[in-house]
C-alpha cells in the first residue's frame, strides 16, 4: 500500500504531551478491543462487534487535537474515534453490553452510542447517514459564532451514497466548520474499493465540490496528527470544510467472526504485520526519544483501566423492562 | 387579527417563531426572497431575518433534514421544508432512522426539535410524485409526531407549537389550500394550540366524520347535504395523528355509534385502518355498524382532471357512505 501521501507542504510535529496522548489512545484501543474479541470469541458477552483495529493511527490524531466541546459523529466502527473524543471507558464499555450503566442506558447499543457530555453526538449505523447530521452540527456553531468544530468519521464505502455527496457540497456552499474523516480502509463491507468506484482515490472526489483535501497515511500517527492540525484550524478560523482521505485496513474484516475470503489473506497479512501501533511505538523511542519505560507504564495502566470498565460493565445491570417504552418522545408514552 | 389563507397563516406562525426565539431558523430549497418559496410561504422572512436564518439550500433533501437534525441536537429548533412530500423518498434515512430514533437510541440524552413543514396532496394537477399523501409512513415511525393543517387559524396554532415542541414533528399543508382554501380570522402573535387535541369542527348525533387536513372541508359539506335528509353528523378534525386524541373520537363515537374515516391516503393499510381499529377496539359493543372508511384508492395519483378528481374522496361519496352507514339497522334506536 502506498498512501501516496500529499497536500501539506512543511509537516510539523507533534510536541511530547500529544505524542504520548496518540499513544495512550492507541494502546487503550487495542487493549478494548482484544478483550470485546476475547470475550465474544468465549461466548461470554454476545454482541455484533465492528473491530476497529488497524485504524487506531486516525483516531489518536483526532484525540489529540479536539476538544472536548468539539463534536464528533461516528460509525459502527467507531470503538476507536469513541475512545479517543474522551468516553469513559466504564460507561462506554457498558453500552457495547446493553447495560442500564451505559452511555445511552443500553437502549442504543454498539452500533448507537451517544456521549454527549464528550461531544461524541451521534453513533450510525446506516452508511453514509452520518455526514448530513454533522453539517447541521457545524451549522449551529456558526449560527453561535461559537469556535466548535465537528468532525465526522466514515468508511470508504459511504462516499459512494448520496448522503455523502449532498452534505459535502452543502457543507463547501456554506463552508461550514466541519472534518469529512474518511477512514478509508479499502472495503465497503466485502467489496474493495476498486470495484465500487471508478476514480483512483476518495480524496479526489473533493475537487467536485470545491473543497480541499488530504490523502494521508492512516497508519502514521504522526502524519495524520499533521493533517488532522491543518484540518481543525482551517475550520476553527473560517476557512470551511476539509475532505481527509486517510488510508487505513481493518484487521477482523466488517463484523467479527465473518468468513474472510473476499479478502486476499497475504494483503491482510502484510497489513498486519505491519501493524501502526507497534510501529508507532519503535517510532516514539526511535525517533522521539521516548523512555520505552515510560510507555511500559501507560501500558499497564491503560491494561488496568480497561479490565475494570469490563468488570464494572458486566456488574451493571441490564435494563429494566419499563424502559421500553421511555425515551420515544419527550413526553411518556404517545 | 387578520384573515388569511393558509399560506399566509404559516408565514404568520414562522414570523412569530424567528421573533421569539432567535434559535428558530429556516432552511429549504428556495425559501429565501423575492420569492419567499414557490408557494410564496416564506415570503419576507428572509428580508426580516437575514438569510443566516432563512436558508436557500441545494436541491439535496437529505442534506437538507440532516442539517435540520444535526443543528436541533445543537440546541437549534429548525424549520425545514420539504417542498413537496413526495420528496420524502430522497430523504427518509435521515428523518426515520435518525431524526425519528436518536431520543431513544441516545436513551434520553439527545432530543430533537426539529418541524418539517411540507405541502401534499392531490386535486391541482401535479401527477403522481407532486401530490401523495404519505402519513402512514410517518405515523408508522415511533419518535415522530405527525401534524396536519386545516383551517389556516388551526395551522398557525400549531405551527408555534410544534416548533416549541422538543421532538420531530411533521407538519403537513395541503397543497390545495394554498390556491383555493378559506381565509380566516387568525389571531396575531404567538397564539399556539397544543398538540393532540383534536377539534370538534360540526356537532352532531347521527354519525361521526373523522378526517383531518383539507378532507375535513370535505366532511363539512357533506355534513351539510345530509342535514338536508335529517342526518346530523359530527365532523371531527384529527388536526395531530401522532400524538392522537382518541378521547375527543371515540367520546363522539361513542355517542353516534357510527363513524366513516375519510382521508385521501390509499385506503390500504392506511391511517383509517388504525383508526378503525381502535374504535372497534374500545367501542364494539356500541356500534350500531362497523366502522366504514372513505379514501384514496390504491393507486398511484393519476394526472388527468377527471381521474384525479375520481382519486380525491368527495362530498358526494361522503355522503353516500355515510347515508349507508345510517340506514336503518336491527341495532337502531327507535
Amino acid at each position: 500500500m502506498n498512501p501516496g501521501r500529499v497536500a501539506v507542504d512543511q509537516m510539523a510535529e507533534p510536541g511530547g504531551e500529544d505524542l504520548l496522548k496518540m499513544y495512550e489512545i492507541q494502546a487503550t484501543v487495542v487493549a478494548a478491543d482484544e478483550q470485546f474479541r476475547q470475550r465474544i470469541s468465549s461466548g461470554e458477552v454476545s454482541l455484533v462487534y465492528y473491530s476497529p483495529r488497524g485504524q487506531e493511527a486516525i483516531s489518536a490524531a483526532l484525540g489529540a487535537h479536539l476538544r472536548p466541546e468539539d463534536y464528533l459523529v461516528t460509525t459502527y466502527r467507531g470503538l476507536h474515534d469513541q475512545i479517543a473524543k474522551g468516553i469513559p471507558l466504564p460507561v462506554l464499555v457498558a453500552e457495547y453490553l446493553g447495560r442500564t450503566t451505559g452511555t445511552c442506558g443500553g437502549k442504543g447499543g454498539p452500533m448507537h452510542v451517544t456521549h454527549a457530555a464528550s461531544g461524541v453526538m451521534v453513533t450510525t449505523g446506516i452508511v453514509g447517514g452520518g455526514l448530513p447530521i454533522a453539517n447541521g452540527l457545524a451549522l449551529a456553531a456558526v449560527l453561535d459564532d461559537s469556535p466548535r468544530v465537528t468532525v465526522v468519521c466514515f468508511g470508504d464505502g459511504a462516499t459512494n451514497t448520496g448522503a455523502f455527496h449532498e452534505a459535502v457540497n452543502l457543507a463547501a456552499v456554506w463552508d461550514l466548520p466541519v472534518i469529512f474523516m474518511c477512514q478509508n480502509n479499502q472495503y465497503g463491507e466485502h467489496t474493495a474499493i476498486a470495484r465500487s468506484m471508478r476514480v483512483a482515490t476518495v480524496a479526489e472526489r473533493a475537487a467536485a465540490y470545491g473543497i480541499p483535501a488530504m490523502r494521508l497515511d492512516g497508519n502514521d500517527a504522526v502524519a495524520m496528527w499533521d493533517g488532522v492540525g491543518v484540518a481543525v484550524n482551517r475550520a476553527r478560523n473560517g476557512g470551511g470544510p476539509t475532505l481527509i482521505d486517510a488510508l487505513t485496513y481493518r484487521f477482523h474484516g466488517h463484523i467479527l467472526g465473518e468468513d474472510l475470503a473476499y479478502q486476499p489473506a497475504d494483503e491482510r497479512n502484510a497489513a498486519i504485520a505491519a501493524d501502526p501501533v507497534p510501529a508507532y511505538r519503535s517510532r516514539l523511542i526511535g525517533q522521539f526519544g521516548v523512555n520505552a519505560i515510560e510507555l511500559a507504564v501507560i501500558d499497564r495502566r491503560v491494561a488496568a483501566e480497561v479490565e475494570e470498565a469490563f468488570t464494572l460493565a458486566l456488574a451493571g445491570p441490564e435494563p429494566d423492562i419499563s424502559s421500553l417504552h421511555t425515551d420515544v418522545v419527550a413526553e411518556v408514552a404517545l | 387579527m387578520a384573515r388569511l389563507r393558509l399560506a399566509a397563516a404559516v408565514n404568520s406562525a414562522l414570523d412569530v417563531a424567528l421573533g421569539v426565539d432567535p434559535d428558530v431558523f429556516l432552511l429549504g430549497e428556495d425559501i429565501s426572497d423575492p420569492g419567499g418559496g414557490v408557494y410564496n410561504v416564506t415570503k419576507g422572512l428572509s428580508a426580516k431575518y437575514g438569510e443566516h436564518r432563512v436558508r436557500d439550500t441545494p436541491i439535496s433533501e437529505s442534506a437538507i433534514i440532516g442539517a435540520a437534525t444535526g443543528a436541533a441536537l445543537a440546541g437549534k429548533r429548525p424549520v425545514a421544508e420539504i417542498m413537496i412530500m413526495d420528496f420524502l423518498g430522497v430523504c427518509l434515512d435521515q428523518l426515520a432512522n435518525h431524526a425519528a430514533k436518536l431520543r431513544y437510541m441516545t436513551g434520553g440524552q439527545a432530543h430533537v426539535p426539529l418541524v418539517v413543514r411540507m405541502s401534499a396532496g392531490a386535486g391541482v394537477q401535479f401527477g403522481a410524485q407532486h401530490s401523495e399523501l404519505l402519513e402512514a409512513w410517518l405515523i408508522h415511525t415511533p419518535g415522530l409526531k405527525v401534524v396536519m393543517a386545516s383551517t389556516p387559524a388551526a395551522a398557525k396554532g400549531l405551527l408555534l407549537s410544534a416548533i416549541f415542541d422538543d421532538d420531530p414533528v411533521v407538519f403537513i399543508e395541503p397543497t390545495p389550500l394554498y390556491f383555493g382554501g378559506i381565509k380566516e380570522e387568525v389571531p396575531d402573535g404567538d397564539v399556539r394550540i397544543p398538540l393532540g387535541q383534536a377539534h370538534i369542527a360540526r356537532e352532531g348525533s347521527r354519525i361521526t366524520l373523522i378526517s383531518y387536513g383539507l378532507h375535513v372541508y370535505t366532511c363539512l359539506a357533506a355534513a351539510e347535504q345530509l342535514s338536508q335528509d335529517g342526518i346530523e353528523a359530527e365532523v371531527i378534525d384529527l388536526r395531530s395523528l401522532v400524538p392522537l386524541d382518541t378521547t375527543t373520537m371515540l367520546t363522539s363515537v361513542a355517542k353516534t355509534r357510527r363513524a366513516l374515516v375519510v382521508h385521501e391516503a390509499v385506503g390500504r393499510a392506511g391511517f383509517g385502518a388504525e383508526l378503525s381499529s381502535l374504535i372497534h377496539e374500545e367501542l364494539f359493543n356500541e356500534l350500531i355498524e362497523p366502522v366504514r372508511r372513505v379514501t384514496g384508492p390504491n393507486t398511484p395519483v393519476p394526472f388527468a382532471k377527471k381521474l384525479e378528481s375520481a382519486f380525491v374522496p368527495s362530498a358526494d361519496t361522503v355522503v353516500a357512505a355515510a347515508r349507508k352507514l345510517c340506514g336503518r339497522h336491527s341495532r337502531d334506536p327507535d
